[in-house]
């Protein structure tokens, strides 16, 4: 059993009080405190319990829009809870003390393990104790072979089975064979500690230069990758504007299939966006059937497919009869049936700025005279929108989000019984705002897909971490590292006549059965019966 | 067999297998029972590892150990009580087959909750079957069929759901992998978490001083209890490496564009890998052997199966909800996801 335990040894000297360290003494003291498998073992159980939080607070990283609801609805925990950095916890200062902790212990554990293990390479079994008969897991018996035949066979018998058997020494007694075997055992737990070093390596380059962003685009219409043209974009603390590919591409159609029956009815599936794509400005176009579970990588970015939605075809012609607005606007959906919530702007519309929000039906029907949308397919798309006139409040400073109409400076159109007034449109409707104001129309549909868009550099080196760990893991957890010594000598007055042979197997992992080994290895030297398995 | 009727046989073949179950539980308590007329000595005739002759089976824990009358009884429902098992087993094989080939197109029977437990249990009973020579596991008998009872119950009265295709995000020859190779992992740490619980019990009762008698005679003694339970934690932690470490994170990747997110599936998936490798460090750590280290195990099992199951049911921002995907309306970026 590899316990390795270090338990600090301080020799103080006569003429200091009991107990009193030098400061080397101390820092000595606080090193092998850190590395000891104890401290180990702690830091493991604390890291399983900071990562705890992480998953019962929202967190900013993994669900911005639910963190921030949950901030509405808890303002007083609210503060406290972002000093503590609980809305981000995998990044937060306390988390990190725990893991780079962890390291610091793995790496200080790891080097003198290392060193010895280096030595221990080159070392021969142990000489076998006078006594075999004191270990644990012994066997003896006599036999009429000569002690010299007996340990031939014993020799034979361990180095079949991967034993390293000690050379004869100087000094050593004549009549014992000493053997070992199961050195890798102690390479896979070395390896498998390197690794996960090298895993976090592999993480942190991702953390630290990659980026992820994602961007809606409607069907036709093209992408070209720079930071401004996306919706959103969570760069890595490391990364810079220029680490962008220059690669542009278009979504050339969206193909879905919906299910009309069984029990998963209205979902949709077979998700496909079919692309094209130039890794730069003039480079030759390449096509690409972007599909869920199978991301396009253009020159180490990747991209995938991760959600749709309907961007219905406006047109808002103004008072005066000009073109105002005219094109398709992303309506984002709101539930499974993909009824859609959006905005339409047109602040140049005169004698007044014309703002629209509202809904989008794609199956609309009307239960009761109740609007009420049956299904995700656009069979019978509706459009019923609110009417805003006034300042749209475009030219103010802060930028405006396209999904939301700044309502503080418009009137909302009413109808003469004072009822919010509510246009309705069906595809290819045109319908004329009261007071004069102009027309929309609902010209088309068509659908849009979200991808993200992301570069993981690093995750290469993480993969072959894991893959690194896991084949140490399995050499540490699975080979046996044993002991095996037999001593053959003739057998005294009171054991009878011929040799008597002693056999002594010692496990050196703590999770070893070494009867079956031992009885196996005594039934080959006594050359009785055919060896049984080992365990 | 058209689809509804090997969905109809799966419901029929998980109801019989319950059943069955059922009845082998009843075996084994009755087997648990008669050992409390058995001396003890007759009853605690495990482990006696010592100097074994080479070719022995090795089988002299099995109840056939005496002639005497109440361990004849023990040992014939003993018997039965692992016959009934073994068929309980296939009926449940025959459920799972029948899930995955009840859908169009067939596909793995592991695809949402419902069938996930139905694979969590049917690994359980499998390993148990496949180790039960090797480990001599007539002692575990009794709580591996409560658990895979009690577990196919909670599956069945709160997680059934119809058969229905993949959500595409699913839709991945990952799924085959990842997941088989995390139901596997779960199956063979529920072993070594109700072997360490055993150890617990009958060390504390030896600490106590109390006479082994009945079924705590029969409990092996904690040393090999101990070793027991970190072959199979030996065995289920690099399988658990395979599928939350590489495979999952490689599935992410595809999927959902980031093979990492701190997804409270994946933030509980790592923490149960970590209290497993704190349950392995333990053993080998002065003063951490031993009783802390099953219970370690046991708070391994915990975080397990709370990631297995309660986390559908805590947690809505996981992107692993396996029924319909939640929908956010988040300006700008929201959208339906897809995954
Ligand atoms: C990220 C942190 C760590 C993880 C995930 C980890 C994981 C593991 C695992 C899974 C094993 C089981 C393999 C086996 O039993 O042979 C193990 C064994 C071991 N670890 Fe760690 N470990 C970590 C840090 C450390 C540190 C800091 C030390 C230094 C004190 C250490 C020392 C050992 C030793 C000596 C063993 C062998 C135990 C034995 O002989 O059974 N580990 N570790």
């Amino acid at each position: 059993m590899t316990t390795i335990e270090k338990t600090p040894r301080q020799a103080p000297t006569p003429e200091r009080r009991p107990g009193e360290l030098t400061f080397r003494e101390l820092l000595r003291f606080g090193w092998r405190q850190l590395t000891s498998m104890r401290t180990a073992l702690v830091l493991l159980l604390l890291l399983a319990l900071a990562a705890v939080p992480g998953s019962v607070i929202p967190q900013e990283g993994v669900d911005a829009l639910k963190t921030a609801n949950w901030k509405d609805a808890h303002p007083s925990l609210t503060p406290i809870y972002e000093r503590l950095d609980l809305f981000d916890v995998y990044g937060s200062v306390w988390f990190a003390a725990v893991y780079i902790l962890l390291m610091v212990s793995l790496v200080g554990c790891i080097v003198p393990r290392l060193l010895v293990y280096a030595r221990g390479l080159r070392a021969v079994p142990p000489a076998a104790p006078r006594n075999l008969t004191r270990l644990p897991d012994h066997e003896t018996f006599t036999t009429a072979d000569d002690p010299e035949a007996v340990l031939a066979r014993a020799r034979a018998v361990l180095a079949k089975r991967g034993y390293r058997l000690r050379p004869a020494a100087e000094g050593d007694p004549l009549d014992a064979v000493s053997a070992e075997r199961g050195y890798l055992r102690e390479a896979g737990n070395l390896l498998f500690h390197l690794a996960v070093l090298v895993v976090l390596v592999g993480f942190a380059i991702g953390g630290l230069l990659g980026f992820k962003g994602g961007v809606i685009i409607v069907q036709g219409g093209t992408f070209s990758n720079s930071a401004n043209q996306y919706d959103d974009f969570v760069p890595g603390s490391l990364f810079r504007p220029d680490m962008l590919k220059p690669f542009d591409l278009t979504v050339d159609d969206f193909k879905i299939e919906w299910l009309t029956s069984g029990p998963r009815q209205g979902m949709a599936r077979a998700f496909e966006a079919p692309l094209t794509y130039r890794s730069a400005p003039g480079a030759p176009a390449q096509q690409y059937d972007l599909r869920v579970n199978h991301p396009l990588t253009i020159d180490g970015t990747d991209v995938f497919l991760i959600g749709h939605g309907y961007a219905p075809v406006v047109t808002i012609r103004d008072g005066q009869g000009r073109v105002v607005y005219s094109g398709p606007t992303p309506f984002l959906p709101t539930n499974q049936s993909f009824l859609s919530f959006g905005v339409v702007k047109a602040p140049d519309a005169q004698p007044r700025g014309i703002g629209l929000e509202g809904l989008l039906y794609p199956t609309f029907a009307s239960v009761n005279g109740e609007p009420f949308n049956v299904f995700g397919d656009d069979k019978n798309p509706v459009l019923s929108m609110r009417v805003y006139s006034g300042d749209l409040n475009m030219d103010g400073g802060a930028p405006q989000s396209v999904y939301v109409l700044d309502k503080s400076r418009t009137t909302m159109l009413e109808k003469a019984d004072g009822k919010p007034y509510r246009l309705d449109l069906a595809l290819g409707d045109t319908v004329a705002l009261p007071n004069g104001l102009g027309s929309v129309s609902f010209d088309s549909i068509q659908p849009w897909v979200r991808v993200q868009i992301s570069h993981t550099p690093g995750k290469l080196i993480a993969l072959a971490g894991v893959v690194m760990a896991l084949v140490g893991l399995i050499g540490s957890l699975f080979v046996r590292p044993r002991r095996v010594w037999v001593r053959a000598r003739p057998a005294g007055p009171e054991d009878g006549s011929g040799t008597l042979v002693e056999v002594a197997a010692l496990d050196r992992s703590g999770g070893g059965d070494v009867a079956p080994v031992l009885a196996g290895i005594v039934a080959s030297v006594r050359g009785d019966a055919a060896p049984s398995k080992e365990e | 067999m058209t689809d509804t009727a090997w969905e109809t046989l799966s419901n029929q073949a998980v109801a019989a297998c319950g059943i069955v179950y059922f009845l082998a539980l009843l075996a084994h308590l009755v087997e648990w029972a008669s050992l409390r007329k058995v001396p003890a000595a007759v009853a605690a005739g495990t482990a006696t590892s010592g100097a074994t002759p080479a070719g022995d089976v090795l089988v002299r824990t099995g109840p056939e150990a005496a002639e005497d009358d109440g361990s004849s009884r023990v040992a014939m429902f003993g018997r039965l009580g692992l016959l009934l098992t073994g068929l309980a087993a296939a009926l449940h094989a025959v459920g799972l087959l029948g899930r995955g080939m009840a859908a169009d197109p067939n596909r793995v029977p592991w695809g949402n909750m419902y069938e996930f437990t139905l694979s969590g249990t049917f690994f359980v009973t499998a390993l148990y079957l496949v180790f039960y020579r090797r480990y001599r596991l007539s002692w575990l008998s009794l709580p591996v069929v409560t658990f895979v009872l009690a577990t196919l119950m909670v599956a069945v009265i709160w997680l059934y759901g119809p058969v229905a295709p993949l959500t595409e995000a699913l839709n991945s020859p990952w799924l085959v992998i990842h997941v088989v190779s995390a139901v596997i992992a779960t199956g063979a740490f529920s072993l070594g978490g109700m072997t360490s619980a055993l150890y617990l019990v009958k060390e504390r009762s030896l600490a106590k001083g109390r006479p082994q008698t009945g079924w705590l005679a029969r409990v092996p003694e904690p040393a090999r209890l101990d070793l027991v339970s970190y072959r199979m934690h030996a065995f289920a932690f690099p399988v658990w490496t395979f599928a939350v470490l590489i495979t999952g994170p490689i599935w992410a990747h595809q999927a959902w564009s980031s093979y990492w997110s701190w997804d409270p599936k994946e933030v509980w998936a790592f923490i149960t890998w970590v209290v497993y490798a704190a349950y392995l460090h333990a053993r080998a750590t002065a003063g951490w052997k031993g009783r802390n280290a099953a219970a370690l195990a046991l708070v391994g099992m915990a975080t397990l199966w709370f990631n297995f199951i309660g986390i559908n049911y805590f947690s809505t921002t996981s992107q692993h909800s396996y029924a319909a995907p939640a929908v956010t309306v988040e300006a700008p970026v929201a959208s339906t996801p897809i995954v």
